[in-house]
C-alpha cells in the first residue's frame, strides 16, 4: 500500500498532482522512467511517467489528467489514503547527458514528465530551453518548477490566453531558423505534437527524443500490447522505451493503437457514473 | 430361528459432489443449509432422499421399507458368498443379522456388497480374484460441465471426481512393485502408495503423501500434461486405458483443501540464511518451499501485483481456479515464507544488490516475451499477443469488465495462431467473452498438436473450429487500422525435423483469405530480458536462456541459480517445478555445505 502524501488540483480540476510514498522506487526512478499504478482491487494498471521525486522523503510524484474511470478515481483519493500497488521503475531512463543546447518541449500534461528529464538535463550541464504549451491559460501547468530549471521558457496557448498565441511548434521553427548549435529536442505531449515536431526537426537533422504512451499492462514486456513500430521494427515501449528516436517512430499506427478501447473506455465511465 | 427384523435398511452412499438439478457444487459455506430432498429411483421403485451436503459428502439416509422379497439376493457377504439378510441366515462372518450394509463404490462393478461387522473391514477377496475385478472397471470419467452451459461462464469445466468416482477409479491401480508412474513424474510423487491410501478412505493421508514431494498438488493435477508423464507409462495403458492420476491427485487435493486439513508444518530455522527467489511461478514457489521446509529464510520477489507467476496471468479460471492458487500462496505464507508484490528484480534491484542481501538467488522468472512472427500487419488494432489477451482475461480481470476496469477486447470472429495449450485457453476464452465463431490456425496437424489431449478435445467440444495445417502469412486490416482477415497459406508435413515433428512446408497458391475482427497470437514466448540489465555477467545460450548446470541448476554467477521457462524456452508447470526442487537441493547443499560465502 502507498499512501498518498500530497495532493494538488490544477488546471480547474482537471489536472492533479500526486505526491507518493515509494521510499524504494524514489531510490532507483531516473528522469523518464515511469510507474504502474493500480488504485484498488478492481482497478486497472496505469501507466504513468514520474514528473518528480524526492530520494530523502522517499517519495515520487505524479500528474495526472482526469480523463475517464480510472483517473476519476485517482482524483477521489485524498491525502491519507491508499493506492493499492506501485511498481517501478519501468522503461530506460531517459538518455542524459551533456550534448549543449537542448530545447524540451512539452504539451498538456507532458509538461509534468518533461520537467523531470529538463531537471536531469540541467544537472548534467546543459543549456535548456524550455517550450511549453496548453490549451488555455488555466490549463497550463508547472511554469514557475519549469521556468526555475530552464535557461529560457516560453509559454504558448492555443487561444492566446497566456503566454504566445500558438502551437509549441511555432518558436521550435524559431529557434532553429536563430541558433544553429541546438543538439537535441526532447518533446512530450499529445502524439500529434510529437509528430509535428519531428517533422520540423527531421529536415536540419537535430536529433529529436519523444517519450511515447501507448496502451499497456503489466509493463515489464510480457503482454507486447505496448508494441509501437520504430525504424520499420516493432519495439515494447514498456522495455525499449519509453523513449524513442522520434525521426523513427511510426505515429500513425500509434494513434490508432490508443484508440483501440475508445468504447469500452467510455461503457466503463458510464458504468461508473451510472 | 431368528426373526427378521431387518425391516429398514439403512444405507449409506456417496452421490454427486453436485447438486443434480443446477449442477453446481455445494461448498463448505453451505454446510449448515436446509437438507436438500429429492427422489430417486431405487430398484425401480421412488422414494425420496434426504441429502444433507455435508461438504463433498452427500450422505444419504434413506429410511425405506425394505420388503422381504427385495434386495435380498443381492445382498451377499463376499467372504461366505451367501445372503447376510436371509432371514434364516445371519452372516457367517458376522453373526450378525441386522447387519449394517454399506453400499462402498466397489458396488457398481463388483458382484458382491461389502460386509461390515460394525466397521469390519472389507474381507477379502483373493489376488487374483481382486486384479482380475480391477481390470474389469473401466476409467472413470470426470463429471463436467455442460458444453452449452460452459462456454457462458467462467466456471471450471471439470467437477472433480466424486468419492465414489475417485474410490472406483483408485481401485484400478494394479500397485505395481516396479511403478513407472514414479519416473515419469518430474518430482517423483509416490503414486501408487498415495492411491493405495485413497483406496483405504484415507484421503487426508494420501494429501500428506503428495505433498511431500509436490508443493502445488492441486495446481498440478489440473494443468499437468499427464499423459506424457505419469498416465503415459502406466502400464493399465498398454491394452485399456491408464490410472486417471492426475484427476486422483486433483480429488485428493481437493479434498484436503474443503476440509481444511492444510496444516503447516512446524519449522526450525536455520539462523542468517536467506535465499530470495526472483519470481513466483510454479518452479519459484517450489524453491521456495522446500528450502522454507529446511529451515532458511525465503523472499520470493513477483513483479506483478498477484503471486503466482503464469498460474495466475496465464492459466484461465475455468481451467485453474485462482482461489487456488491463492491457497497454496497463502499455506507458502504460513510456512514463513516472505512474498514482494511490485517488485522487478533489474529494476528495483539489481541481481548483486540482492546478493549483498540474501545468500543465494534462485531465478524463475519464466518465459514472458511474447513471440510474433514478425508478418505484415501484426501491429492492427485487435491483434494481440496470448500473454496480453490472457493477462487482461485472468490477472486484470476484464472478463468481468466493466465491474473490473480493464477493458475486455471485442471480437466476434476469432483466429488463434498457435496449437498449443495457450493456443486452446485463448480460444475457449474468447468464445467465453461472446465470440461467435473461434478458430485455431496451427500449421501442423492434429496429431502434432503440442496441447494436451484434454484442453483439445475441451475445444473441440465447446465448437472451437480448427484449420489444420494452414499458416498465416499476413494480416489485413481496414481503413481504421483495424484488423478484418488474416491471410492464410496452407502446409503439408514433409521429413521430421530436429524435434521429430514432421516440418510443415507451404502449397504454393494456396493463399486464402479467412475474415475475422480479432486475432491472438499464440505461438509461444521467449525469456525477458529486464533481469539481465543489471546482470551481464549471467551466461545466456542464443535464445537468451540462461545456461545452468542441468544437474545442480547453478548458473555461471556463483550462488545464483536458475530454472524453469528462463532456462528451457517454454515448457509445462510441472517441469518448473522440477527445475525449482533441483535447485533447493543444491542451494541447501552449497549453504550448508564448506563451501561457505566469505
Amino acid at each position: 500500500m502507498f499512501e498518498v502524501v500530497r495532493k494538488q488540483e490544477m488546471a480547474k480540476g482537471t489536472i492533479i498532482r500526486f505526491e507518493i510514498a515509494a521510499p524504494k522506487i524514489a531510490q532507483k526512478i531516473l528522469a523518464g522512467q515511469f510507474v504502474i499504478l493500480r488504485v484498488n482491487e478492481t482497478g486497472e494498471r496505469i501507466p504513468i511517467t514520474v514528473a518528480d521525486v524526492d530520494k530523502f522523503g522517499g517519495t515520487i510524484t505524479i500528474i495526472f489528467q482526469v480523463v475517464g474511470k480510472s483517473t476519476a478515481l485517482m482524483r477521489s483519493l485524498d491525502v491519507g489514503s491508499f493506492i493499492k500497488d506501485v511498481v517501478g521503475p519501468l522503461g530506460k531512463p531517459a538518455h542524459v547527458q551533456k550534448v549543449g543546447t537542448v530545447i524540451a518541449i512539452g504539451g498538456g500534461t507532458g509538461i509534468a514528465i518533461l520537467h523531470h528529464v529538463v531537471k536531469a538535463m540541467k544537472e548534467a550541464g546543459n543549456f535548456v530551453i524550455s517550450i511549453i504549451g496548453a490549451r488555455e491559460k488555466e490549463m497550463l501547468i508547472l511554469q514557475d518548477e519549469m521556468n526555475l530549471i530552464s535557461d529560457e521558457l516560453v509559454i504558448m496557448t492555443d487561444d492566446g490566453s497566456y503566454g504566445q498565441r500558438g502551437f509549441v511548434t511555432d518558436p521550435l521553427k524559431k529557434y532553429i531558423q536563430e541558433r544553429n548549435d541546438i543538439k537535441l529536442v526532447y518533446a512530450i505531449g499529445p502524439i500529434i505534437m510529437m509528430k509535428n515536431v519531428c517533422k520540423i526537426t527531421e529536415k536540419p537533422r537535430i536529433e529529436t527524443m519523444v517519450s511515447l504512451n501507448p496502451v499497456m499492462i503489466d509493463g515489464t514486456g510480457m503482454c507486447g500490447g505496448c508494441r509501437v513500430k520504430v525504424d520499420g521494427k516493432t519495439q515494447f515501449c514498456c522495455v525499449d522505451g519509453p523513449d524513442f528516436d522520434g525521426h523513427k517512430v511510426d505515429f500513425d499506427e500509434l494513434e490508432k493503437r490508443n484508440s483501440m478501447y475508445l468504447k469500452q473506455e467510455k461503457d466503463s465511465l458510464l458504468f461508473s457514473i451510472r | 430361528m431368528l426373526d427378521y427384523d431387518v425391516k429398514y435398511l439403512k444405507f449409506k452412499t456417496y452421490l454427486s459432489t453436485y447438486c443434480p438439478h443446477c449442477h453446481n457444487s455445494f461448498n463448505v459455506k453451505q454446510k449448515d443449509h436446509d437438507i436438500i430432498k429429492f427422489n430417486a429411483k431405487f430398484k425401480g421403485k421412488d422414494m425420496d432422499l434426504h441429502l444433507s451436503p455435508y461438504l463433498d459428502v452427500f450422505e444419504v439416509e434413506s429410511t425405506v421399507p425394505i420388503e422381504k422379497d427385495e434386495t435380498l439376493e443381492d445382498l451377499i457377504c463376499p467372504n461366505c458368498k451367501k445372503s447376510i439378510v436371509d432371514v434364516n441366515q445371519p452372516c457367517q462372518e458376522c453373526g450378525s443379522h441386522t447387519a449394517q450394509v454399506i453400499i462402498s463404490a466397489y458396488s457398481k462393478l463388483i458382484p458382491f456388497y461389502i460386509c461390515l461387522k460394525y466397521g469390519c473391514e472389507w474381507h477379502g477377496l483373493s489376488k487374483a480374484d481382486e486384479r482380475h475385478i480391477k481390470l474389469k472397471i473401466p476409467r472413470q470419467e470426470m463429471p463436467e460441465q455442460d458444453q452449452k452451459l460452459r462456454v457462458q461462464n467462467f466456471q471450471e469445466v471439470p467437477y472433480g471426481l466424486t468419492t465414489e468416482l475417485a474410490l472406483l477409479e483408485a481401485g484400478r491401480c494394479l500397485q505395481c512393485k516396479n511403478p513407472k508412474c514414479v519416473d515419469g513424474c518430474p518430482v517423483n510423487i509416490d503414486i501408487p502408495e498415495f492411491i493405495r491410501l485413497i483406496t483405504e478412505e484415507k484421503f487426508d493421508e494420501a494429501a500428506k503423501k503428495i505433498r511431500e514431494r509436490n508443493i502445488l498438488p492441486a495446481v498440478c493435477g489440473r494443468v499437468c500434461p499427464q499423459e506424457d508423464q505419469c498416465e503415459g507409462v502406466c502400464v493399465l495403458g498398454i491394452r485399456d486405458n491408464p490410472v486417471a492420476i492426475g484427476n486422483l491427485e486433483r480429488f485428493v487435493a481437493d479434498y484436503e483443501r474443503k476440509m481444511d486439513l492444510i496444516k503447516v508444518p512446524s519449522i526450525k530455522k536455520i539462523p542468517n540464511k536467506r535465499v530470495a527467489v526472483v519470481g513466483s511461478g510454479p518452479g519459484g514457489l517450489t524453491c521456495a518451499a522446500d528450502l522454507t521446509l529446511l529451515g532458511y529464510s525465503v523472499t520470493i520477489f513477483e513483479a506483478l501485483h498477484q503471486a503466482g507467476g503464469v498460474l495466475v496471468y496465464g492459466i484461465p479460471e475455468f481451467r485453474l481456479p485462482k482461489a487456488i492458487v491463492e491457497a497454496e500462496i497463502e499455506y507458502l505464507k504460513a510456512m514463513g515464507c516472505k512474498v514482494e508484490l511490485n517488485h522487478i528484480i533489474g529494476n528495483i534491484y539489481s541481481v548483486d544488490e540482492l546478493l549483498e542481501n540474501f545468500d543465494a538467488i534462485y531465478i524463475g522468472v519464466g518465459a514472458g516475451l511474447p513471440m510474433f512472427m514478425n508478418i505484415e500487419g501484426e501491429n492492427l488494432s485487435n491483434v494481440f499477443s496470448a500473454n496480453e489477451y490472457l493477462t487482461r482475461i485472468n490477472l486484470m480481470k476484464a472478463y468481468r469488465f466493466p465491474e473490473y476496469d480493464t477493458p475486455k477486447p471485442i471480437g466476434n470472429k476469432v483466429a488463434v495462431i498457435g496449437g498449443g495449450n495457450v493456443a486452446m485457453d485463448c480460444a475457449r476464452t474468447s468464445l467465453r467473452c461472446g465470440a461467435s465463431e473461434v478458430t485455431i490456425i496451427y500449421r501442423r496437424s492434429r496429431k502434432e498438436l503440442p496441447a494436451r489431449e484434454e484442453e483439445v478435445v475441451h475445444a473441440e467440444q465447446e465448437g472451437i473450429m480448427f484449420k489444420l495445417l494452414t499458416n498465416p502469412i499476413k494480416y489485413i486490416g481496414n481503413d481504421a487500422n483495424w484488423v478484418k482477415g488474416v491471410e492464410c497459406v496452407s502446409m503439408t508435413l514433409g521429413e521430421p525435423d530436429e524435434s521429430g515433428r514432421r516440418r510443415p512446408i507451404p502449397l504454393e497458391g494456396s493463399n486464402f483469405i479467412y475474415d475475422c475482427d480479432m486475432v491472438i497470437v499464440a505461438i509461444g514466448n521467449g525469456p525477458n530480458p529486464i533481469i539481465f540489465n543489471t546482470a551481464p555477467d549471467l551466461e545466456r545460450n542464443k535464445w537468451g536462456n540462461i545456461i545452468v548446470n542441468p544437474d545442480t541448476m547453478e548458473t555461471t554467477k556463483e550462488f545464483v541459480y536458475a530454472g524453469g521457462d528462463i532456462v528451457t524456452g517454454a515448457a509445462t508447470v510441472i517441469e518448473a517445478m522440477g527445475a525449482g526442487r533441483i535447485a533447493a537441493n543444491s542451494i541447501h547443499k552449497k549453504l550448508s555445505g564448506k563451501t561457505k560465502k566469505a
